[in-house]
C-alpha cells in the first residue's frame, strides 16, 4: 500500500464533514473518488495533504506517518495535488508555473542566486529544461511564456497537472480535474490521465462527482455520500449498487 | 562571445555613469576645473535615490510577496540611529548628549561610514526577525498590523531611552558622509540585488505566494521561510537607507520616524506599481521632486497686499488624495508589474513614430 487512510475524521464546528474513511492504494492504481456535491470529496483531499489536520484516523505515505504536517512537506515526501477551483499563479508564465514546482529541490542558496553565480546558473539552465520537458509532454510548450491566466479553460486545467507533476509525487490527487468540460473534452482528459499514470509511474487518486466520466479508467470507484463511504468495488458493481442509485437519484432530483 | 558583448555595454555605461556622477559630485573641478552641480540639485538627486532604496526595498514585501508591511519607518529609524551612534566622534556625542550621557562602550566607540551602515542595515534586519517570526508564522494578515504596532513602538523607546538615542532631543552633527556616490551607489546595488533576486527561483517562489498561497505550499514551497527572507532582505535595505537618510541630513529625532515616513513610501510603491521594481524607481524619482515642488503650499506667500498663509502639512494631504485616486482609478499604477526594458522603450518609440506619421498623412 501507497498511501493509506485509516479511520479518518475531519469535523468543521458542529459538521461532520468526513467519518470513518478508510481507504488504501496500491502503487500504479487508479482509483475515483466519486459522490454527490458536498459529500465531502475535497475535504479527504485537504487532509491527506496536511491543509486540516483530522480531528481522528491517520494518513501514512509507504508506511511513514504524514498525519497532520505542513502541507509543503507533505509535497516534498510524495503527494501532488490540483484543485477544484483552479489555482494557477496567473499573473506568472506557463513556465515559471512549472518552475515553481522545481523550487523546493533547488540546491543553491539566496546568495548564489543574488550574486547569479555559476552553480546558480546551471541549475536555473537545469530546471528550465526539466520544466520545457514537461511542458511538451502536456502539449503546452508553445505557450510557455505567455501568462497562466490567459490559457483557454482546458489547458489551465492540463498546467495544473503538469504543475503538480512537476513535483516529481508518488501519488496524484485530481480534484475534478473535468468541472466545467463537455463529454468530449472529459474523454480526453480521461485519456490523457491514464498516459500520464504510465509514464510516470503514478498512483492517481481521482474527484468527480459525476459517476459516468470515471466509469472508463478507474479500476476501482470509492462512494462518499455526506461524508461516509456508502459503496466500494468496481466501477460495475458501483453502478449497480442500490445506495449509489440512490444517493445520486436524490441528487439528480434536487437539480 | 556574446556575454563579452553584453559586458562591454555594461561597462560603457557604467563608465559613462561614473564620468557623470564624478562631474555632478563636483569631483571634477579640481582635476579639470569643470564646477559640479548647484547643491539644491544634489541634494534633491540623493533624496530621489534614498526613497529609490526605500521604495525599492518596500516594494519586494508588499509588491512581489503580496504581504503588507506597515513598518518601513520603524526599520529606517533602527538603521539611522546605528549609523548615527556608530559614526559621530566622541567629541560630537558628548557635545549631544548634555543631558543624560550616552552609555560607555557607544560614548567612545566611532566606526567608518562604511560598516556602520551595514551594521545599521543588519540590526534593521535582526529586529524585522523579531517581529517576522511571531507574525509570519500566523495565517492570514497579521504583518500590517505588527509592524504598524512595532514601528510605533520602536519610535517610542528611541524616545525614551535617553542614555543611549537623547530621547525627544535627537541627534545632531552626524558626520555628513553622504554624496551622490553613496546615495546612486546604494540605489543601483539595491536595484541589481533585487533584480537578480526577483528574476531567480527565489522570486519565483516569492511571486508564487502572491499569486496563491495554498497553492504555492501545496507546490512545495516553504510559505514561512521566503516570507521571512523576503522581509528580513527588505528591512536590511530599510535600515540602509535610514543610516544613508541620518548621514544626508545629520540631525535626527524620532518625530521625523512617524507613519507619515511609511505611507509616503508606500505612495511610491503603489504609484510605480506593486511588483516592479523599474516602477518604483520612477515614482519614488517623481515624488521626491513633487515633494520638493510642493514646499510652496506649506510656505506663506505675500502678493503685494494678500497674505496666502501657508497650510503646514498640506502636501501629505495632497500625497494623501492622489493615493485614494491611484487606488481607486487607476490600482496598477504606473507599471504595474511590468519592467521597463530598452525592447519595451523602443515599441512605445515606433508606436509614438507611427502615430505621428499617421498623423502627418491625415493632415496633409
Ligand atoms: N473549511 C471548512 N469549514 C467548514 N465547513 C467546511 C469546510 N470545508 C468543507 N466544509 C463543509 O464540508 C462539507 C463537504 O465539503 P466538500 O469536501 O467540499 O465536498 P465535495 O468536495 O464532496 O463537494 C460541506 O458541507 C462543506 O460546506
Ligand atoms: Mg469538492
Amino acid at each position: 500500500m501507497i498511501l493509506e487512510v485509516r479511520e479518518m475524521r475531519m469535523q468543521f464546528g458542529g459538521l461532520l464533514a468526513v467519518d470513518r474513511l478508510n481507504l488504501a492504494l496500491k502503487q500504479g492504481e487508479l482509483v475515483g473518488l466519486i459522490g454527490p456535491n458536498g459529500a465531502g470529496k475535497t475535504t479527504v483531499f485537504n487532509v491527506i495533504t496536511g491543509v486540516y489536520a483530522p480531528t481522528r484516523g491517520t494518513i501514512t505515505l509507504e508506511g511513514k506517518d504524514i498525519t497532520g504536517m505542513r502541507p509543503d512537506l507533505i509535497t516534498r515526501m510524495g503527494i501532488a495535488r490540483t484543485f477544484q477551483n483552479i489555482r494557477l499563479f496567473s499573473r506568472m508564465s506557463v513556465i515559471e508555473n512549472v518552475l515553481v514546482s522545481l523550487h523546493w529541490r533547488l540546491r543553491s542558496g539566496v546568495f548564489d542566486a543574488i550574486l547569479q553565480t555559476r552553480k546558480y546558473r546551471d541549475e536555473e539552465a537545469e530546471m528550465r529544461a526539466k520544466a520545457m520537458d514537461l511542458l511538451a509532454r502536456v502539449n503546452l510548450d508553445s505557450v510557455a511564456d505567455l501568462p497562466a491566466g490567459s490559457l483557454p479553460y482546458g489547458s489551465q486545467r492540463r498546467l495544473e497537472i503538469c504543475r503538480a507533476l512537476a513535483t516529481e509525487p508518488k501519488v496524484l490527487l485530481l480534484d475534478e480535474p473535468a468541472a466545467g468540460m463537455n463529454p468530449a473534452e472529459s474523454i480526453e482528459l480521461m485519456k490523457f490521465i491514464q498516459k500520464i499514470r504510465d509514464e510516470f509511474g503514478l498512483t492517481i487518486l481521482l474527484i468527480e462527482h459525476q459517476m459516468r466520466v470515471v466509469m472508463g479508467i478507474s479500476e476501482r470507484i470509492v462512494v462518499l455520500d455526506h461524508g461516509v463511504v456508502i459503496a466500494e468495488g468496481t466501477p460495475r458493481e458501483v453502478s449497480r449498487n442500490p445506495r449509489v442509485i440512490e444517493a445520486y437519484l436524490g441528487v439528480e432530483q434536487h437539480a | 562571445m556574446q556575454l563579452s558583448r553584453y559586458w562591454k555595454r555594461d561597462i560603457v555605461i557604467l563608465l559613462v555613469a561614473a564620468f557623470v556622477v564624478a562631474w555632478a559630485n563636483g569631483d571634477l573641478e579640481g582635476l579639470l576645473g569643470i564646477p559640479g552641480w548647484q547643491s539644491y540639485t544634489v541634494r534633491i538627486i540623493n533624496m530621489c535615490a534614498i526613497n529609490t532604496v526605500l521604495a525599492l526595498s518596500l516594494n519586494l514585501v508588499n509588491g512581489f510577496t503580496g504581504q503588507f508591511s506597515l513598518g518601513h519607518a520603524g526599520f529606517m529609524a533602527l538603521g539611522a540611529y546605528t549609523t548615527a551612534l556608530l559614526t559621530m566622534s566622541a567629541a560630537a556625542k558628548d557635545r549631544v548628549f548634555f543631558m543624560t550621557p550616552l552609555v560607555e562602550p557607544l560614548r567612545k566607540l566611532t566606526l567608518p561610514f562604511l560598516p556602520s551602515l551595514i551594521l545599521a542595515g543588519l540590526v534593521a534586519g535582526v529586529f524585522s526577525l523579531v517581529v517576522g517570526v511571531p507574525a509570519l508564522r500566523l495565517r492570514g494578515d497579521y504583518l500590517g498590523i505588527a509592524t504598524l504596532g512595532f514601528a510605533e513602538i520602536i519610535r517610542l523607546v528611541i524616545q525614551n531611552a535617553r542614555s543611549v538615542t537623547n530621547g525627544a532631543l535627537g541627534l545632531k552633527g552626524i558626520p555628513p558622509v553622504v554624496n551622490l556616490w553613496w546615495t546612486l551607489g546604494a540605489a543601483v546595488l539595491c536595484y541589481l540585488m533585487l533584480k537578480n533576486l526577483i528574476s531567480s527561483s527565489y522570486g519565483r517562489a516569492f511571486k508564487s505566494i502572491r499569486e496563491n498561497e495554498i497553492a504555492a505550499q501545496a507546490m512545495g514551497i516553504d510559505l514561512f521561510k521566503h516570507k521571512l527572507l523576503a522581509f528580513f532582505i527588505s528591512s536590511f535595505w530599510a535600515g540602509v537607507g535610514g543610516g544613508l537618510l541620518a548621514s544626508l541630513l545629520t540631525t535626527i529625532d524620532p518625530v521625523q520616524f512617524k507613519f507619515p515616513l511609511t505611507f509616503q513610501v508606500l505612495l511610491m510603491v503603489v504609484l510605480g506599481g506593486m511588483g516592479s521594481l523599474s516602477g518604483s524607481v520612477i515614482s519614488a524619482t517623481i515624488v521626491t521632486y513633487l515633494m520638493e515642488f510642493l514646499r510652496v503650499v506649506e510656505e506663506t506667500h505675500y502678493l503685494g497686499s494678500i497674505t496666502i498663509p501657508g497650510v503646514p502639512g498640506l502636501r501629505m494631504v495632497i500625497f494623501s488624495l492622489t493615493l485614494v485616486l491611484v487606488v481607486v482609478w487607476y490600482p496598477k499604477g504606473l507599471m504595474g508589474d511590468r519592467e521597463l526594458s530598452a525592447e519595451g522603450l523602443k515599441q512605445l518609440l515606433a508606436r509614438f513614430r507611427k502615430a505621428i506619421r499617421l498623423k502627418g498623412e491625415s493632415s496633409s
